[in-house]
């Protein structure tokens, strides 16, 4: 590898080297590096989103007998509160009679509903105001009432009162049955 | 500049002997060395057989769960990439209905969300195996005071691996005539062990290995294969131990495959900077 | 060899900058322009590959201390979700504990290479003591680092070296209920061994800002030992040293690569993928390999107190040496018998790295039974560790300073390019 040749310096004889050769492999070189770099950069990144463990927590199936006529059943899902409510005739009656009146963030009953199932109101039990969690049955319109800065949300979770500026979240879901929801 | 190299190239042949041995702990045991078996995820290119891996676990499901947990396998994670009920219509693991089903026929701990009262539900897939007994007291109290270790990273946790596994499960022999083996022990010459103390024969001559807890636990045809694979003794060995392997690590493929494809890499960035230093240094001397 | 700067801010922004912190312009003085010899060979690379080391373990253990829970209950628990469930979560893990020991390979051939070429000589002596420092925090953040997973290894090694402290007479086991927390290693323990080894690589960066600022006020030691002349002796930092830096740090990653891919558990051990249990001692407790020669000479002084000072007199041996070479002559090159000596030295540190691995009175020769001296056959491991800390010391504390002063050295080179050199290099 070395050669201690006698006064080692620079050899003046190389301005006839193609210079564009050289450069090119100086490129060529540090590219290689900077993308393989770029790419170690992607475990270390992809290491923060949800886990495998957390992801197979995404889903919950829930058994629908276990909530009465007019009561609602709150589980924990995706860390947050999921409100399952089934609601009475006169309920629903009261959501639809309001489709038409004006509100904040308007929305059919209809369409926060499965068709058939319409008694069953599936919602992110997160007010949309500040996170907070809504008590069930308060308010004027007899839906929910969030207690910390007075939000009132109807028998279709619409924001009808109060601060918040939407309705609550609906999460995706699909009914394996009749008395079986798979939520997420 | 030969001598410098050769130097280098003692030293680090000194380290490498010194990892090498460093490595290899020697207890003061005499237990046989297992047998090296030729597993289809050994070497640089390996990775699990499926329908090996499928074996395997009927023989864990069947005859091992009765005594050793593997709490660290969720359901979902026999549905997973390189898992023994991979199904690739199924990426997500959660989905797929063999991995439901397997689930499903276990019940795991409850709380009655009306009364408070503990209560049971069929498992789901993001719950983990369902151990046999309740604490470590309890699987004590019946295995004569023995505790069947759990077998999530059992591989990874003893010297030589599967085929250490494989050599237990096959190695079981009659204790040979003057081997006092107490009640409820069993003698094995793979188990790590000193049998010098229990010995009447001749004192050069003491028995490999030592006395292990568990009773031979498979024999032949024992587990029936699915697969029509003839269910001998050492086929279940083989096969379990190789599922033991996946239990423990589970992203071996993935490993192998990432670790192609970075060396691949590495090389290709090494040629470029050897040239590039090359051409950098071509009109000075060193 | 610091000169004035050669630097020159081209731009505006630049020049603002310049006149306000001249970051650039010490990053252009310290790692561009920079004058390094032109004879290093690959030896000098390892500096370089050591900072490439200290980045990857600490960007793997930070992005591992999300995911990790520092809890006698959950530690074991927590590092297998990192293996199972963290995306990548393994590919992160075994490169942090294969990476530890990477950093201990780079790290002995480098201070092997300050040995072989007298780096440690006057004027280097407070870089050398700063790397000394380093070594030893590096030490301690791998001790720390191992006890982490709760691993039957990680209880025990931690249970037995907190334990050495109990040697110290009067205050030791005060020291060592202090260390623990508690009545041994408990729950305590791990909390504080977490956030202690967070905290020291940290330390260690510092440490090695000091080191290669005080490299840099004397300038890099060459093969030769003689101190660059000319300008003729050096080329500038940038392309030239950056260049070869970078093709050593590619080759030493590929056998990174290997271990973290093919090998991943080789230079681990079984026993540490079981969970603690405070109730069983394993049959055979080992450190980590680069841990190896000391323990073998901390077990190889029969008395407990004595042992422990043996073990860190051993390191202290490292601190003390340039002040223990009397030798005119700086590299190793122009001394031959000090060359033959220094390689014993490498061998005594193999072989009772060798021992550290072994049980102390399992055979060296197998089968060879002879007598008793002492405590022990003569023909086991610690009677052969005894026989190699005994040079290892010596060449410390007797052969370096008595060859200094009565060898026959080779002729040294009047500058690093001299003709006289062509005939041969060792």
């Amino acid at each position: 590898m070395s050669n201690l040749a006698v006064g080692a310096t620079t050899d003046p004889g190389h301005a006839s080297d193609d210079p564009s050769r050289r450069d090119f492999i100086h490129i060529a070189a540090i590219a290689a590096a900077a993308g393989g770099a770029a790419s170690v950069a992607w475990p270390f990144i992809d290491q923060m989103n949800p886990a495998a463990d957390t992801l197979a927590l995404a889903s919950v199936e829930f058994d629908l007998t276990k909530v009465m006529e007019g009561m609602q059943v709150a589980i924990k899902w995706r860390g947050k509160p999921l409100f399952i409510r089934n609601r009475s005739a006169a309920e629903i009656a009261a959501a639809q009679k309001d489709d038409n009146a004006p509100m904040k963030d308007p929305a059919k009953d209809a369409d926060r509903v499965k068709v058939g199932k319409e008694q069953w109101l599936i919602l992110i039990g997160t007010c949309t105001h500040l996170g907070c969690v809504p008590t069930f049955g308060g308010g004027d319109w007899g839906g929910w009432f969030c207690p910390c800065h007075g939000s009132q949300y109807d028998t279709a979770g619409r924001i009808r009162k109060g601060p918040a500026p939407l309705n609550l979240e609906l999460p995706d879901y699909a009914f394996l049955s009749d008395t079986k929801v798979k939520i997420g | 500049m030969t001598l410098k190299l050769l130097s280098k190239a003692a030293v680090l042949a000194a380290f490498a002997g010194l990892l090498s041995f460093g490595g290899a702990v020697m207890a003061a045991t005499t237990e046989a060395e297992a047998p090296k078996t030729q597993f289809s995820f050994e070497g640089p290119f390996g990775k699990f057989d499926q329908a090996q891996l499928q074996r395997g676990y009927k023989v864990y499901r069947e005859v091992c769960s009765a005594c050793h947990s593997m709490s660290l396998v969720a359901f979902r994670n026999l549905g997973d990439k390189g898992g023994p009920f991979y199904d690739p219509k199924y990426p997500n693991s959660n989905d797929n209905p063999v991995v439901k089903a397997i689930a499903a026929d276990y019940m795991v701990d409850d709380i009655d969300t009306e009364t408070g009262d503990p209560s049971k539900r069929p498992a789901v897939t993001a719950d983990y195996l369902v151990a046999p007994f309740k604490n470590e007291y309890a699987a004590r109290a019946s295995n004569g005071g023995a505790l069947p270790p759990d077998m999530s990273v059992l591989a990874k946790a003893r010297e030589g691996g599967p085929d250490y596994i494989r050599a237990i499960v096959n190695g079981y022999k009659a204790a040979p005539a003057g081997l006092t083996v107490a009640p409820g022990k069993y003698y094995n010459p793979y188990f790590p062990g000193d049998m010098s103390s229990s010995w009447k024969g001749d004192p050069n001559d003491v028995p490999e290995g030592g006395v292990i807890g568990m009773p031979p636990p498979l024999s032949d045809g024992s587990v029936t294969f699915d697969d029509g694979t003839k269910s001998t003794l050492d086929q279940q060995a083989t096969d379990v131990a190789a599922f033991l392997m996946w239990a423990a690590e589970p992203k071996l493929n993935e490993r192998h495959q990432l670790g192609a494809a970075v060396l691949i890499y590495l090389l290709l960035l090494s040629t470029l900077l050897w040239f590039s230093y090359k051409t950098v240094w071509k009109h000075e001397s060193h | 060899m610091s000169g004035h700067s050669t630097y020159t801010p081209k731009t505006g922004l630049t020049r603002w900058l310049d006149s306000r912190l001249p970051i650039l312009r010490l990053a252009h003085d310290s790692f561009v322009d920079y004058p390094t010899p032109r004879n290093l060979n690959y030896f000098w690379t390892f500096g370089g590959i050591l900072g490439l080391c200290l980045g990857v373990q600490i960007i793997t253990g930070i992005v591992l201390a999300m995911n990790y829970t520092a809890n006698a209950a959950l530690a074991f628990n927590s590092v297998e979700h990192i293996m199972r469930d963290v995306n990548y979560g393994w590919l992160i893990r075994y490169t942090h504990a294969n990476g530890a020991s990477m950093f201990f390979i780079a790290v002995y051939v480098h201070m092997l290479r300050g040995l072989y070429y007298g780096s440690y000589k006057a004027p280097r002596e407070v870089l050398w003591l700063l790397g000394c420092v380093i070594y030893l925090l590096m030490m301690a953040t791998g001790f720390l680092g191992y006890v982490l997973p709760w691993g039957q290894m990680s209880f025990w090694g931690a249970t037995v070296i907190t334990n050495l402290f109990s040697a110290l007479p009067l205050v030791g086991p005060s020291i060592t209920t202090w260390l623990w927390g508690g009545f041994a290693v408990d729950n305590p323990t791990l909390n504080r061994f977490f956030s202690l080894h967070y905290l020291l690589p940290f330390v260690i960066a510092g440490v090695v800002v000091l080191h290669v600022w005080a490299l840099h006020v004397v300038g890099q030691n060459n093969p030769t030992g003689v101190e660059p002349k000319s300008k003729a002796d050096v080329l500038p930092f940038t392309p030239y040293a950056t260049v070869k830096d970078g093709f050593a740090m590619s080759l030493f990653m590929i056998m990174f690569a290997v271990f973290v891919f093919y090998l991943p558990n080789s230079l681990g051990h079984a026993d540490n993928y079981i969970p603690a249990n405070p109730i069983v001692t394993p049959a055979h407790i080992v450190p980590e390999w680069y841990f190896l020669p000391f323990y073998a000479i901390l077990r190889a002084v029969p008395d407990k107190l004595m042992g422990v000072l043996a073990m860190f007199g051993a390191i202290a041996c490292f601190f003390a040496l340039p002040w223990l070479d009397t030798s005119k002559v700086r590299s190793k090159r122009y001394r031959p018998t000090a060359r033959l000596y220094f390689w014993l030295f490498v061998l005594s540190a193999c072989v009772l790295g060798l021992c550290g691995a072994r049980l102390p009175d399992d055979q060296v020769i197998p089968g060879l039974k002879t007598f008793t001296l002492i405590d022990s056959d003569p023909n086991s491991f610690v009677w052969l560790s005894r026989i190699a800390a005994l040079y290892y010391f010596a060449y410390f504390l007797l052969i370096t300073p008595i060859l200094g002063l009565v060898e026959k050295t080779s002729p040294v080179p009047e500058t690093i390019a001299s003709p006289a050199l062509n005939a041969k290099k060792a």
